[in-house]
């Protein structure tokens, strides 16, 4: 008799945990989608340092780069300094208000977006990533 | 009334009627493709660049040079070097790894001791020795005469440095950080003196130009050399200058004076 007691209290409890788990596992999912778990990184946005960009931000966030690609070579192969679309004026509105600069940390504009798209960024290899008043602030220092 | 009369037409005429119609456009089309005799699609591609860059980027019309007059340049006077410096974020350091866009040197005449200084930079040929040897295309000639090197392009192969005559590019060893935002460099990328080309480009003179000029020794002279009306061009036009190692043919675009 006491072998079938403590089967049936085994059973019970395990149909418990099975109902808790039935219970807690849609939950967590239905969060994991919404995307305010704190397990998911997302992208920091910084807010910019004024105006409206230069075109639609969910344009922006996919074209970018190309966008920057074909307005180098105006800019450099042909002279033409008139584009709207010019690197320098893209750091001079989205550098961060504390370390001046889009890529300095990561939360900065252009790299926490990088980070959370896995995707290298080589434009600040060569390019300032500060803007001309800053930089001029800078050097002045030493 | 037109289209009234018109449209009973179209109809009895048919499908027949808009093949003919189309056969016929794109005959004219394609009469409008052919080119008069003389003219070569060559010189129609050579001349598009040009044009669609009149508006606001460099032209072929101009080209920008510079004189250099070394008897108004003085021994030991280094304005011109450190304007380039502070203007294009370079260290000022003169070892073998350093980059240096502009230098001054000293020559002496061995025969009588006669010393000369004067400033040595890229010379901006119009023939540049840099530019046939790169074998990605970063090296290259802007349409209005200074020559650039295409960082994006360039894999540091350092075969224009060795193909220069005048010794004027510089090669990048270290990475760089606070660079000018109108001059980006970088590691792995040969560079030189790019005739100030972000302030040209603005309407003002090189950096170099500038600072002689601000101290006032006006040794060095920016203009265009194609526009005869220009102060380049006409001190060019009556007075004698020299292109340094003419025998090259390299037709440079900085001339000296007193050489």
């Amino acid at each position: 008799m006491a072998g079938r007691s403590t089967q049936r209290l085994f059973i019970v409890s395990m149909l418990c945990w099975l109902a808790a788990l039935l219970a807690v596992i849609p939950a967590a999912w239905a969060q994991a989608a919404q995307g305010s778990s704190s397990r998911v990184p997302q992208p920091v946005i910084e807010t910019a340092r004024g105006g409206e960009c230069v075109a639609d931000p969910s344009f922006m966030r996919r074209n970018h780069m190309k966008l920057l690609m074909h307005q180098r070579d105006d800019t450099l192969r042909g002279g033409i300094r008139t584009g709207k679309y010019s690197l320098k004026a893209c750091i001079a509105c989205h550098a961060s208000q504390r370390s001046q600069s889009v890529t300095a940390e990561p939360s900065n504009f252009c790299q926490s977006c990088h980070n959370y798209a896995a995707v290298k960024i080589d434009c600040f290899e060569c390019h300032a990533n500060k803007p001309a008043d800053s930089t001029a602030m800078q050097q002045d220092k030493p | 009334m037109k289209s009234q009369n018109l449209t009973p037409h179209g109809d009895a005429a048919g499908t027949p009627s808009g093949r003919r119609g189309f056969l016929a456009i794109a005959a004219v089309g394609m009469t409008g493709i052919l080119l008069a005799p003389g003219v070569r699609l060559i010189e129609i591609a050579q001349a598009a660049p040009a044009a669609g860059t009149t508006s606001a980027g460099a032209i072929a019309k101009v080209r920008w040079g510079m004189l250099i007059d070394s008897n108004q340049c003085r021994s030991g006077c280094t304005d011109c070097v450190n304007a380039c410096n502070s203007e294009n974020g370079l260290s000022g350091g003169t070892l073998p790894t350093d980059s240096q866009w502009i230098r001054k040197i000293e020559i002496k005449d061995v025969r009588n001791g006669k010393t000369q200084s004067l400033p040595m930079m890229c010379q901006h040929c119009a023939e540049p020795p840099c530019v046939d040897v790169c074998p990605t295309g970063a090296s290259f000639k802007r349409a209005d005469g200074i020559v650039l090197v295409d960082r994006h392009r360039c894999i540091g192969c350092r075969y224009c440095l060795m193909a220069c005559p005048y010794k004027a590019r510089s090669f990048v060893h270290e990475p760089l950080t606070h660079q000018k935002p109108d001059v980006p460099r970088g590691m792995g990328t040969a560079e030189a003196c790019n005739l100030c080309v972000h302030r040209v480009d603005r309407g003002e003179a090189p950096a170099c130009v500038a600072a002689c000029a601000a101290a006032g020794h006006a040794a060095m002279l920016f203009g265009d050399l194609n526009d005869p009306a220009s102060e380049i061009a006409k001190r060019i036009a009556s007075y004698s200058t020299r292109q340094i190692r003419e025998n090259l043919n390299l037709d440079t675009g900085v001339r000296y004076i007193g050489i």
